[in-house]
């Protein structure tokens, strides 16, 4: 199985990573060659094998849903990367 | 004394709890090193200012209870600091400071330890030779122009150069083995649940473990004991009752079963690699272990299937850096363009081909074949092990197929790179303990390790097999200080 441009074009674009043409042909040579390495996993018959989802055998612990941090709003907005004094800002959504 | 910077944790805590030095001077002496050592590329960011006025209010009141009284750390920079800049070697985070602290750095400042700054490491931690940073590559104290390793790349560079007397690093298919492999110095990969998730920026969420990057075993058991810890705040840290690994380490191996895998003989290994394995299985023997030898019949599928589920894990993590809340943003006309800009421009090649990896076996009509595969091909690897384990105590194997290579060698070709993981992934996709200890050099003089492998929680055993072997092998680095500048 080979990956075409077209499909590197549509895989950018469901993980909403642009590329140029340049870039998309690099990366189709690059993703072939990556899955031709992992089609050897072909050769093993999976049919009544459980799929492993846990590596730690326990049971999730439930604990209360409390606040315990400080108020950290400031220092939260200060790392956003348009300056505003209350919310995030985005470009406009609503037409 | 020998030179402040060139002893061990366990020197350094030794003379700080006799009085014989005084936190400030260890922590001048590591930053005065720092200075004349730009040239290696270790740090993204210093803390220096600051850890000199820490190391001197720890001197005012010294409480020398503490496992790290007023020890200077260096740490790779994908903890998250509160208050400095946390980076994950990436320009979409290249202005990020966090509001909170990573809790395997928090119990090092809980145990009295001091910031020095954040070290270099592959983007998101994905590489194997520190080439995918944002920040530059790094160099190798071993040599000119080699790679340190990766992705923890500044970290072992760091422990080498004696930049730092010890550091912790994060491991996901070898980042900390590897690059301890190429640099000559000890690292270990603790069991998966054993060290604290929370406040370590995410690559592969059931993959990732922080542990300790060191000079010795002696050392990396200190450190294990601090950071290992039961955390509320990570739902996969496990709840169990940790040794106390520097109490309990002991040099008496004797009885214990070492198995030796035969599916680790590659195809083109160097004979210097293979030379070296033999060596440890002698020394293993004449510590009293007895050797068995064992098969891993599905060592061959290790990282294809890495190469799934890794990327498959990342290309969900990586989804939130979408230039909204904090990170660089690429202006665009509206929301998609804006995500779709700042994407391309803030992640690096070997980023957005894991996303694109990731993405692609994760999509409709794909799922089944690739993603669902390779979790039922990693329950056959963590079954060999099992089975493995049911007749081991431990399972003896080199660290990684050749020693540190140049810079730029492998660049061109992923797959190439992918391959110096090849001894090291199967042991994260089982969620393993595992440890990298210096065992001999090649014909170039370039360290070269053995690695330990371990039943989960069995630390202590693989620390103690790694100190037994430590001390036959006598390892010294012999490392030239080439890179110094007045």
């Amino acid at each position: 199985m080979s990956i075409d441009l077209k499909t590197v074009k549509h895989i950018s674009k469901l993980a909403r990573i642009s590329i140029d043409d340049e870039k998309a042909s690099k990366l189709k040579g690059d993703l072939n060659n990556i899955f031709e390495f992992i089609e050897k996993l072909n050769e093993l018959n999976t049919d009544n094998v459980q799929a492993l989802t846990s590596i730690a055998e326990t049971t999730l612990k439930f604990r209360k849903d409390e606040i315990k941090s400080e108020n950290i709003r400031e220092k939260i907005l200060k790392n956003s990367p348009e300056e505003n004094k209350d919310f995030f800002v985005v470009p406009k959504v609503v037409e | 004394m020998s030179d402040i910077t060139s002893q061990s944790l366990f020197e350094l805590t030794s003379n700080i709890k006799e009085k014989k030095l005084s936190s400030e001077e260890i922590t001048k002496a590591f930053i005065n090193r720092a200075e004349k050592s730009k040239k290696l590329n270790v740090y993204v960011t210093d803390n220096f200012e600051k850890a000199i006025d820490q190391s001197k209010k720890f001197d005012s009141n010294p409480i020398l209870d503490f496992k790290l009284p007023g020890i200077p750390i260096a740490v790779k920079d994908l903890f998250c600091t509160n208050g400095v800049r946390t980076t994950a070697g990436s320009k979409i985070l290249n202005n990020f400071v966090p509001a909170y602290e990573s809790t395997v750095t928090q119990n090092l400042w809980s145990q009295g330890a001091i910031l020095l700054g954040k070290l270099n490491c592959d983007e998101f931690a994905m590489g194997s030779s520190n080439e995918t940073s944002f920040f530059g590559n790094v160099q190798n104290p071993v040599g000119e122009n080699l790679v340190p390793g990766g992705s923890s790349g500044g970290s072992s560079a760091a422990v080498a150069a004696n930049l730092t007397p010890v550091t912790i690093g994060t491991d996901t298919g070898g980042s900390i083995r590897q690059p301890a492999s190429f640099t000559g110095t000890v690292g270990l990969k603790p069991t998966y649940g054993s060290c604290s998730r929370y406040g370590i920026v995410a690559f592969a969420s059931s993959l990732d473990q922080a542990g300790p990057m060191t000079k010795n075993v002696r050392d990396c058991s200190m450190l294990l004991e601090v950071i290992s810890s039961f955390d509320q705040k990570d739902s996969t840290s496990i709840d169990y009752k940790r040794n106390y690994y520097s109490k309990e380490l002991s040099k008496d191996i004797k009885g214990k079963k070492i198995g030796i895998p035969k599916e680790y003989r590659v195809d083109n290994m160097p004979d210097e690699i293979e030379q070296l394995w033999k060596n440890g299985i002698s020394y293993a023997k004449d510590c009293g272990a007895e050797i068995i030898d064992i098969s891993l019949p599905h060592t061959n599928y290790a990282l294809p299937t890495y190469y799934i589920v890794a990327p498959a894990e990342a290309s969900s993590n990586l989804a939130r850096y979408d230039g909204v809340k904090y990170g660089f943003r690429s202006p665009g006309q509206n929301l998609i363009e804006m995500y779709e800009k700042t994407r391309s421009e803030g992640f690096g090649d070997e980023v957005k081909r894991r996303i694109m990896i990731g993405t692609y076996v994760l999509s409709s009509g794909y799922y089944d074949a690739y993603y669902l595969k390779a979790q039922k091909v990693r329950q056959l690897i963590k079954k060999d092990f099992d089975d493995a384990f049911s007749k081991v105590d431990a399972i003896l194997t080199p660290s990684t197929p050749s020693s540190a290579f140049k810079i730029g060698e492998k660049t061109n070709d992923p797959v190439s790179m992918y391959l110096n993981d090849i001894f090291t992934v199967p042991i994260n996709l089982a969620g393993l303990p595992g440890i990298s200890i210096p065992a001999g050099k090649d014909k170039n003089n370039y360290p070269l390790g053995l690695q330990v492998i371990g039943k989960p929680f069995d630390e202590q055993n693989i620390l103690n097999i790694s100190y037994a072997l430590e001390d036959k092998i006598n390892f010294k680095n012999d490392i030239s200080d080439w890179w110094l500048s007045e």
